[in-house]
């Protein structure tokens, strides 16, 4: 048998928020967002969103070497969401698993109506999105970071999507889950936009909610992701040193 | 109703104008709005508002000339890398005519190549040819990858950057349209173009360009610098339309 | 996808070389640029990013209690896995790893297990049934040449960063105690240098431009007291006895300012 002594100090809260980590309950975990940090990607950026760190990597649009890939007039977007072995608790085994497969797949089409594909048909643009270290919403923080490495690779876009979740944690609906009130809590809802229309680009829920609840969960998800496409803005215009 | 300035960086999703203004390159038209599509520089001119990218792909036009490099020998033509999400081929008839000759003697896979592109179409299929003034294989030298949209800032207006940087270093320089730089001069000379060059790639958006490769290049070159600066010509670059510009 | 390398810049590497020159202006002895942090990631017990010039690696390691092997009853297990990810270069491709990528992986465990950096049997729990086993994962970030001795560097400082709960057995009970975090028994120090032969030239820590014109690689790991633990030669021309001999003389040279980079303890 074997036992583990742990000192995880999951915090009580204050009285003020009641959230774990002392947050308000609409109150995003500490953002940093930078951009053009790789030298062989056309495009990269790299986020950290409260214990989160992920890095993104763009290459495109280039040519498509799989004919049946092929969109006669478009571009393709494919995404690869992927965990780095070290970023969990418990080492997580390399290559693809279902929920990685299916992450990729939502990140793609969270991204895509952004993307002006029609002006590159037969070619790929590749979106290579890596968690280096999770901390519970992880693939709201890949589509915000891919955003940002899309416009630093040079790719045509009607705007940058946005992504935040919002769900209900010990009773209470709260703005971008931590890890501990995504286990423990009730529900998670992911969302991205594109800001400028309001137009939502993805959205998951995973939980029970009451409908009025979820509109709360929505509306809260929608003001997150306004907050953070500021940073986004400021990690391009950063980049070229203004 | 214009909700930026001339010359200010802006992001995709951005909106520029009222559709009072009519929407150019890099830009879009939606609900009435003209917004950006891109990472760039605003660039108004009377009523039309662009973007210049700051970052972006080549792609190939006709009439363009770039550089390529052979990636494959086919039956009857050769397949080339233009840096470009689109490859290009050169047809051995273009070459040899109607006579039929052994291709990989005439060019082989790993040689560079400056080229005309002939011809794009519908699937994006881009054929190139050799007729032309300066067109034809290069031997020795070196190569430096640029962001294409940065190719007019590093051939100048009418041509007075690279210019200076052939008359300082004394170098053979050809800019392709798709962002490859073939320098061929002193191999010393060649590591100072291509520090200069790199420098202009960094810093092709800023203001005052001109005066800092010159001041770079004579430091380089252990040189006294010119007392009286010249004073920078408005850098309003334009696009470089016409190939013959390029070759000089 | 195979990447072509055009032919003058071949030759104009080349020539430079012959000349005493690099095009990136270094002497032949000399690194990149190298920068290295660690403990850069807090969900794992070790772990180091390192910088050679462009080329970036992250590594993570991670402690598991499992069996021994039961030709080894009593040692833990090192186990370094690399993945060459499609984020890094242009050629990487999704998937299992491939023959770069384990080749990678494997020459970065025999430096480390040769060199006898980590006291195996201080990783024994109970003799026979469980052992630590430290995973050791490289995530090629960013790919412009030498991964090899950015690979070994990384690796070294990660398991130098690495931290495990302290382990007691109580009747037939093993207790874990995550508030007990003890360093790695560590022994050994070893780092690798890699060097590339270019116009009959041999020079240290290959660019990605010279790794894809070289005629032939050498890899040399190294202990701390400059004897010899690991070995590869790569590349698809051969090296003479009198290039081989040399090389390991400059590592001893070289090694030693390369170890100034690790933490110190």
């Amino acid at each position: 048998m074997i036992t583990i002594i742990t000192n995880k100090d999951l915090g009580t809260g204050t009285e003020a928020s009641q959230r774990a980590d002392g947050r308000a309950f609409d109150e995003l975990r500490p953002l940093k967002i930078e951009a053009g940090v790789l030298k062989r990607a056309d495009g990269s950026a790299y986020l950290e969103l409260g214990g989160n760190k992920v890095l993104v990597a763009v290459y495109g649009p280039r040519e498509l070497h799989i004919r049946r890939l092929m969109q006669p007039n478009r571009a393709v977007l494919r995404c690869r969401y992927n965990m780095a072995p070290f970023s969990v608790d418990d080492r997580k085994r390399p290559g693809p698993d279902r929920r990685s497969v299916e992450i990729s797949k939502i990140t793609s089409e969270a991204l895509t109506p952004a993307v002006f594909l029609e002006k590159f048909p037969r070619s790929t643009i590749d979106v290579f999105i890596e968690i280096l270290e999770a901390e519970g919403g992880t693939r709201c923080a890949g589509i915000t970071a891919a955003s940002v490495a899309l416009a630093d690779a040079g790719v045509p876009m009607r705007d940058l999507v946005v992504s935040c979740a919002a769900g209900k944690a010990d009773g209470q609906v709260v703005l971008d889950l931590s890890e501990v009130e995504d286990k423990d809590g009730e529900a998670d809802v992911p969302v991205a936009i594109m800001p400028r229309t309001g137009e939502v680009t993805l959205l998951q829920s995973d939980g029970n909610l009451t409908a009025e609840e979820f509109e709360k969960a929505l509306n809260l998800a929608i003001e997150g992701c306004k907050k953070i496409s500021k940073e986004q803005k400021n990690a391009i215009i950063k980049r070229y040193g203004d | 109703m214009i909700f930026i300035e001339d010359k200010e960086m802006v992001i995709p999703g951005d909106v520029l104008a009222d559709d009072e203004y009519h929407s150019g390159r890099g830009t879009f038209k939606e609900d009435g709005k003209i917004c950006s599509s891109l990472v760039g520089l605003v660039a108004v001119r009377d009523k039309k508002i662009s973007v210049i990218p700051l970052q972006s792909k080549y792609i190939p036009k006709r009439g363009d000339v770039v550089i390529g490099e052979i990636t494959d020998i086919r039956f009857s033509m050769w397949n080339l890398d233009i840096n470009s999400p689109y490859s290009g081929i050169l047809p051995a008839s273009d070459v040899f005519g109607k006579e039929k000759r052994d291709l990989n003697r005439t060019f082989d896979v790993g040689d560079v190549l400056f080229l005309r592109v002939v011809d794009v179409d519908e699937v994006k299929k881009v054929k190139l040819g050799l007729k032309g003034r300066g067109l034809g294989k290069f031997r020795d030298g070196i190569l430096i990858y640029i962001t294409p949209t940065k190719v007019p800032r590093l051939i100048g207006k009418k041509g007075s950057m690279i210019n200076m940087i052939k008359d300082e270093t004394k170098c053979e320089v050809v800019v392709g349209q798709n962002g490859v730089v073939w320098v061929k001069g002193e191999p010393t000379m060649e590591r100072v173009a291509e520090k200069v060059i790199n420098m202009i790639e960094e810093q092709a958006h800023t203001s005052g360009l001109t005066d800092r490769v010159r001041n770079m290049l004579f430091e380089l070159l252990g040189k006294e610098k010119p007392s009286e600066e010249p004073k920078e010509d408005e850098e309003q670059e334009e696009d470089v339309e016409n190939g013959e510009e390029l070759i000089q | 996808m195979v990447i072509i390398i055009p032919e003058i810049i071949k030759e104009s590497v080349t020539n430079l070389m012959k000349n005493g020159e690099r095009s990136d202006d270094r002497g032949f002895d000399d690194y990149r640029e190298i920068s290295l942090e660690t403990g850069v990631i807090k969900k794992a017990e070790g772990s180091a990013r390192v910088k050679i010039g462009n080329t970036q690696i992250m590594v993570g390691t991670k402690p598991q209690i499992g069996e021994p092997f039961s030709d080894t009853p009593n040692v833990g297990v090192l186990m370094t896995n690399s993945e060459l990810i499609p984020m890094a270069a242009p050629d990487f491709e999704p998937g299992p790893p491939d023959e770069r990528s384990v080749e990678l992986a494997r020459v970065t465990d025999r430096c480390m297990r040769e060199a006898g950096v980590l006291d195996l049997e201080k990783l024994a729990i109970v003799e026979g049934e469980k052992v630590w086993m430290i995973f050791l994962d490289l995530h090629i970030l960013d790919y412009d040449g030498n991964l090899m001795d950015a690979a070994v560097l990384g690796s070294m400082a990660a398991i130098m960063d690495t931290k495990i709960p302290e382990t007691r057995v109580e009747g037939d009970e093993i207790i874990i105690d995550r508030e007990k975090m003890i360093p790695l028994p560590i022994k050994e120090k070893a780092l690798m240098c890699t060097f590339a032969k270019i116009g009959g030239e041999l020079v240290v820590d290959p660019s990605l431009e010279e790794e894809q014109i070289l005629d032939a690689r050498i890899s040399i790991g190294m202990r701390e007291d400059g004897s010899i633990c690991a070995m590869q030669k790569g590349g698809m021309k051969p090296l003479t006895k009198d290039e081989i001999i040399k090389a390991v003389s400059r590592t001893q040279k070289i090694t030693k300012n390369l170890m100034e980079h690790l933490p110190h303890n």
